[in-house]
């Protein structure tokens, strides 16, 4: 797992979690520049996991590399999934649903390196 | 007054459906519970079933009664309320009994499904999100009636 990336990527979710959960409090719906900065985290993410999918096919495997898997899968459809329900929720909640999911980025991608750190012959 | 998008200006409609407003919110949660859960207890089933079978079953258990909660809530309607009604009643039950059991019996049950220690492997949310399901539900109580426990 890259480093610089990984931790650029928890703190932009971070960053954006506080963003979307102050806009829910000010109970506003989504604007377009939410929806944008939600998809900017998508890219970034899934850049991320682009980025360890090839690291599995050069160097080191992670000693699971099925629950590994399981987790690059989740990690990169979250994102996509909360912006789709987001979209249907035009209320101050769509926003919360953004700020969740932000918060949920951060645990995964925490995991991902976790796993990645134990790797087997 | 500034411009203000109409949400909570706005009432929200009696015969709105359940999966919207907070119920999306909590639809999105329980769809990330449903998916860790039972792909945990996958693993768990698929590659070291004979350590511990009690707790890899309850385990899959957890997961089958999110994936139950999440259709509940994006079906709506009075099916899917019940639905949804069943399953955080049986999450509330699940993660009180093992969050017990797994305190006073660390030996016989190894932390191993989402409701160990009431849930404190995944930030106590397991514990907090039944309380919040069922607050939901019982608010979305299709006809009005007198105050009661949902």
């Amino acid at each position: 797992m890259n480093g610089v990336l990984s931790t650029t990527t928890i703190v932009a979710a971070l960053v954006l979690a506080v963003w979307y959960l102050v806009r829910t409090a000010l109970d506003r719906a989504p604007s377009r520049l939410d929806l944008i900065a939600c998809v900017v985290l998508s890219v970034l993410v899934a850049v991320l996991v682009v980025v360890a999918v090839a690291g599995l096919f050069g160097g080191d495997r992670p000693a699971d590399t099925g629950t590994f898997a399981g987790y690059l899968v989740t990690t990169i459809g979250l994102m996509p999934t909360a912006l789709i329900l987001a979209k249907m929720e035009p209320t101050r909640w769509g926003n919360l649903i953004l700020g969740i999911g932000c918060l949920i980025v951060p645990v995964l991608v925490l995991r991902l390196q976790q796993i990645a750190s134990v790797t087997g012959a | 007054m500034p411009e203000k998008t109409p949400s909570e200006t706005t009432v929200r409609p009696a015969d709105a459906a359940l999966g919207s407003g907070v119920g999306r919110v909590l639809l999105l949660v329980y769809g990330v519970f449903a998916l860790s859960a039972s792909a945990r207890a996958l693993v768990q089933i698929s590659t070291h079933f004979a350590e511990a079978p009690l707790a890899y079953l309850l385990s899959a258990f957890a997961g089958l009664v999110y994936i139950a909660a999440t259709v509940g809530l994006a079906r709506g309607g009075p099916t899917g309320r019940r639905i949804a009604l069943a399953s955080c009643t049986i999450e509330l039950l699940g993660v009180l009994a093992i969050g017990t059991l797994s305190v006073l019996d660390t030996g016989d049950f190894p932390d191993a499904t989402v409701w160990s220690n009431f849930g404190s492997g995944y930030g106590y949310v397991p514990l907090v999100l039944p309380f919040i399901g069922l607050w939901w539900i019982h608010r979305h109580k299709p006809t009005p009636r007198d105050h009661g426990k949902g």
